[in-house]
Order: C-alpha cells, then structure tokens, then sequence
C-alpha cells in the first residue's frame, strides 16, 4: 500500500506525501474537472437544502435568514398538531396513500398474472406497450382526459350510465366528497398499473419451469398453479415493494389532490402535500409548513423502521 | 397433451379481460383526440365517440394564434431540450470521472454523489435556498436542480466501464488526454445508454409543471403543462378564453369554445410523448429482457 514509487522510503516525510497528491491532482486534473464542479453543484441543491429543516425550530425571516432568524423551539410542531384541519388532513393522505398502496399492488399483480398466462408473443407485447403507455404521460394531461370522461354535461361515462338508465340524472363525479378517494386511486391504477407491472412480470419469469411441469403432471389446472406457484414464488418480491411503498404513507402525492381537488371536495381532497404547499409558498408561513415536513420526514423513516422489523421477524429478507 | 376445457375457457377471459384494459388504456386518448379534431360548435352538441363529425383543425389554428399559448410551447420545448442536453452532458461527464477507481478522493466523491439519492430538503427549504441563490423566477430554475441524478449516473458508469480498456489505454499511447476519450471514443460508444437516458430525462422535462408552479412568478416562464393545469380551473377557463376571443375577434375568427381548445392543448402536450414512446419502448424491452435473462 505505502510503496511509493522512486525508491522513497515508506515513511516519507509529510510534505513529500503532500506533494505526491499534489502530482496525483495535477495529473488527474480533467477528472477532476469532470467531477469536482458537480460535487459542489450537490452540496448546493442535495445538500444545503437539508440545512434548511433547522427553519422548523425557527421563525424564519426572510431578512435574517437560517443563521440570524430566532430560535422558538417546538412551538411550529404544537400549532400544528393543535390545527383543526389536523385530522382530516391525516385521514385523508393516509386514506388514499393505503388505497393506493392496496389496489395499486393488487392490480398490478393481477396484471402480471394474466399476462404471464398469455402464450401469444404479439398480444402480450401489445398489450404491455398500451398499458404502460400513461405512465409517461404528465398527471395533468391525465386529469384533464378524467375530468372530461366524468364531465356530467357530455363525459362518455355519464352518457353510458344515462342510456344504461342506471341514473337519471348525470353525476357530477369531482364535485362529489366522498367518490373522491376512489375517483383519484381509480385514476392512480389506471395511470400506473403498467408499469408496475413490469417487476412482477420479471419475478414470475424467473420461476423454475420444472415446477410448472411437475404440477401439471399431477393433474393441476391454470388456476391452482397460479395460486401454488407463481403467487409464492413472487411474495418476496412483492412484500419488499409493499415495505418500500409503506414509507411513502403519509406521502399522498400532490399532483391528484391539487388538479381534481376543488373546493366542493375539499374535505377529502386536501392532503399534507398540498396542505405545505397553501402554508408555506400560499401564506408565507414558511417556518410552520418545513415543521410539517419535517414530521412527515421523521414518522416516514419510523415506518419504515418498524415494518422492516416485522419483515424480519415474519422470516422475509430485509430490505435495508 | 389435450388442452382441458378450462384451460380453454381461462384464455378467452383472460384475452378478454386484457383486451378491456387496452381499450380503457387507449380510449381517453382517441376521445379528446376526436374532440380536439371537432368542430367546437358542433361538440356542443355531444354524443361524440372516437371519431370527429366535423373535422376541423380550428381548434389547434387557434392556439398557434394566441401568443401566451405559442410563447408557452416554445418555453417547453427550451426547457425540453436544453434541459436533457445539459442533464445528459454533465451526468455523463461525472461517471466517466467516477468509473474511474484511481480518482483522487474516489471513495469521497461516490458516496457524496450516491447519498443524494436518499436525502431530500423538502418544499420549503428548497424554495428558500433558490431565492437565495437567485434563480428562483428564472428559466435556470428549470435547468441547474436537475442537472445530476445519481441514478442515471449509476446506469451511465456501469456502461461506461464495459467499452474494452485496450481502446482507451490505446488512445493514452497515443497521447489522448480525458477530454478526447470521453468525447470521442466513451460517449459515441455508449449512443444506445445515452440516448435511452435522454428520452426519459426528456419525458421527464416535458411532462413538469410543478416547478413552473412552485418557483416561478413570470408569466413569461409558463410552460404549456402549466397553461393546461391553469385551464383545468374553469373560472381561469374562461378568463383565458375571453381573452383569446378578444384577441381572436380582433382577426375575425371566434368560432371556438373553452372545451375545444382546451382539448387541443391536451393534445398537444400529449403527442410529443407519444412520438418518442416508440424509441423508449425499444429500448425499454431491451433493459427488461436483460433483466429477465440474469433469472
């Protein structure tokens, strides 16, 4: 390790080691050039920012900055957990976040399932390549497809629903409270059930065949080897995304709850990702919106904490 | 073996069940298409399907007439294009330096750049910190945060590190310094890696509007995904369509409604989308068969 080339002894005294990385920066200096200006680009946009949770334990002032603003300990942490929107708040992100989290695990693998039966090359093809098409798509365009399809003057889904005579009158469906939820998960699903797809497609391709062949000799049917084999086979694959995504709990998504939410829906629109957004950027109130982010943080790195422990003990591989 | 009844049963459900997905997956797109394609008087009316009554391209007219709308979509296409060029560029530039195990600080400047895949500051610390640097309400606001993931970095490096070390040391013989071998022999070697990254950093830029929303004031920096996110308020709707019928009235062409336009735009932030999904595609199944392979 200490050999230095030259024929210097290994304990070279300090100012020649200096200078031999000194040699090493200056032979290496388009690397570094290649490397350095972006480690400081990181420590600016990855890093500083990070600095800046200590704005929760503060009211901030712009004036002042992080450094000189005042220090009032928890107080950001008490209003907020003395607000009255509170509950509703937590209610309605842990709502669609677990909704999301369950129909959107569910779907997706029954997804993968049907495909993985499919013999035909060509319409498995096709078929993956429409479905992962939303993914790519921007939320916005998706949420003004959706409020068109539900619109209750002419949406094709009220029209249906009218011809059907399931309804008399059109629905307005974005101005209902409590189709909301279900409104925004459907419309999750159906953005990104594709692409979801696609790691459990993986998980079942990499199933050993002899297993598949062995059931069938003992007289199983389509239905009980998808239930005694692949299923099995992918839950370890689909217990670590579940430990992953229970992290993203109190992590709702801005985009479904700030495009289709409105104030008739408001009860169950608003969550904590919008809820910061009207705080801190809306009323200025920065200081108490970072204390809310802040929780959120913290509660998120607990979760997954503690569902990594239950993973363990249940005998799944950890994740972390 | 004989194919038991079931069996036989199972795939006509299963192929009609996934024939419903793709048409549920599909039939939004072809609906706003052929209202977008409509005459605006005409879908009044209602009852349109997938195909336009009255094809018209009015609708679409209209908005490269509107200056906000047309300044919008050259804002996107900026920030589209500058945006993953620059992205590419500099990702690129740091895992070429990082494939290198022989860098000064190597081990430093890895963890330093990886560890930026797991932190993150929050809304509100982010904004303060572009204020302060002052590209907050600036086009490089668009630009500078993104300039570096780690993560296509990761991807760059592992390709990076397969082109044969006899071409580089070759090139060292010859006197190449890092400059040459990155631009002319790792880079065009490595096209298929690059351009896959640049179609998703691209998607990705297109596709952004909340950046415009959080960190921007100037009218002049809305991207056409803002405008529509603006549109899918109705009061706003309507204020931008007077405006647009005002300014329309004054060149004699009003024949338009929110509806209408509002669908073109939809479309219009859809198709470039659409027109690189092919090329993501392909190189897409490529990943996923490799990924299946290793099984």
């Amino acid at each position: 390790m200490n050999q230095i080339p030259g024929g210097l002894a290994p304990s070279a005294p300090p100012m020649q080691q200096r200078s031999r990385a000194w040699r090493t920066i200056k032979k290496q200096r388009i690397l570094l050039l290649f490397c350095v200006p972006f480690a400081i680009w990181a420590a600016i946009f990855c890093y500083a920012p990070i600095w800046g949770w200590i704005m929760a334990f503060q009211d901030y002032n712009a004036g002042k900055g992080v450094t000189g603003s005042p220090w009032v300990g928890l107080k950001h942490f008490r209003a907020f957990f003395q607000e009255e929107m509170l509950v509703t708040l937590l209610r309605n992100t842990i709502a669609i976040s677990v909704m999301n989290i369950v129909v959107g695990t569910f779907g997706a693998v029954t997804l993968a399932l049907l495909l993985n039966e499919v013999k035909g090359v060509f319409f498995k093809r096709t078929v993956q390549t429409v479905s992962y098409l939303p993914y790519f798509i921007s939320y916005v365009v998706v949420a003004n497809l959706f409020l068109t399809l539900l619109s209750p003057s002419d949406g094709t889904v009220n029209r249906i629903l009218l011809k059907l005579g399931i309804i008399d009158e059109p629905i307005f469906f974005f101005a209902e409270p409590h189709l909301f939820w279900f409104l925004v998960v459907f419309i999750n699903v159906w953005k990104s059930i594709g692409w979801d797809a696609i790691i459990y497609i993986a998980a079942m391709s990499a199933v050993d065949t002899e297993l598949y062949d062995a059931a069938s000799v003992d007289g199983a049917g389509r239905w009980r080897k998808m239930w005694h084999i692949t299923l099995p086979c992918i839950r370890p694959t689909i217990v670590v995304l579940l430990i992953l995504s229970a992290s993203g709990i109190l992590n709702a998504g801005f985009d479904p709850s700030y495009l289709l939410g409105n104030p008739m829906v408001y009860d169950y629109s608003e969550v904590i990702d919008t809820y910061v957004y009207r705080m801190g950027l809306g009323n200025a109130m920065y200081s108490y919106a970072t204390a809310i982010g802040l929780f959120r943080l913290v509660v998120s790195l607990i979760i997954l904490y503690i569902v990594n422990r239950i993973a363990k003990r249940l005998g799944e591989e950890n994740v972390l | 073996m004989k194919q038991r009844w079931q069996d036989t049963a199972f795939d006509i459900v299963n192929t009609a069940v996934l024939t419903m997905l793709m048409i549920a997956t599909i039939y939004p797109f072809l609906y706003v298409l052929a209202f977008s394609l409509n005459d605006a008087v005409d879908s009044m009316r209602g009852g349109l399907t997938i195909w336009p009554r009255k094809f018209t391209l009015a609708n679409y007219g209209v908005i490269f007439r509107y200056d906000a709308l047309v300044d919008a979509s050259i804002m996107s296409v900026l920030r589209t294009v500058i945006g993953t060029v620059a992205s590419v560029l500099c990702t690129a530039m740091l895992a070429y330096s990082l494939c290198k195990k022989e860098l000064f600080g190597y081990k430093f400047f890895n963890s330093f750049f990886i560890m930026t895949m797991f932190i993150y500051g929050g809304l509100i610390p982010t904004f303060i910190l572009f204020k302060t640097i002052h590209i907050y309400n600036s086009f490089w606001v668009y630009i500078i945060p993104g300039l570096i993931s780690a993560f296509n970095m990761i991807l760059l490096r592992t390709n990076f590190k397969s082109i044969p070390d006899s071409l580089i040391e070759s090139a060292y013989m010859d006197g190449a310094n890092d400059i040459y071998v990155f631009f002319r022999i790792v880079l065009p070697l490595s096209t298929p890696i690059i351009a896959t990254i640049g179609l998703f950093v691209a998607v990705g830029q297109w596709n952004s509007w909340q950046d415009t929303l959080f960190f921007t004031v100037d009218g002049k920096l809305q991207t056409l995904q803002y405008v529509l996110m603006k549109i899918l308020n109705q009061t706003e709707a309507g204020a931008m369509i007077n405006q647009m019928k005002a300014s329309l009235a004054r060149r004699g062409m009003v024949k338009v409604t929110p509806e209408a336009v509002k669908m073109a735009i939809t479309m219009i932030a859809t198709v470039p989308i659409l027109c690189v999904y092919p090329f993501i595609q392909k190189y897409f199944v490529k990943g996923m068969l490799l990924g299946s392979v290793k099984g």
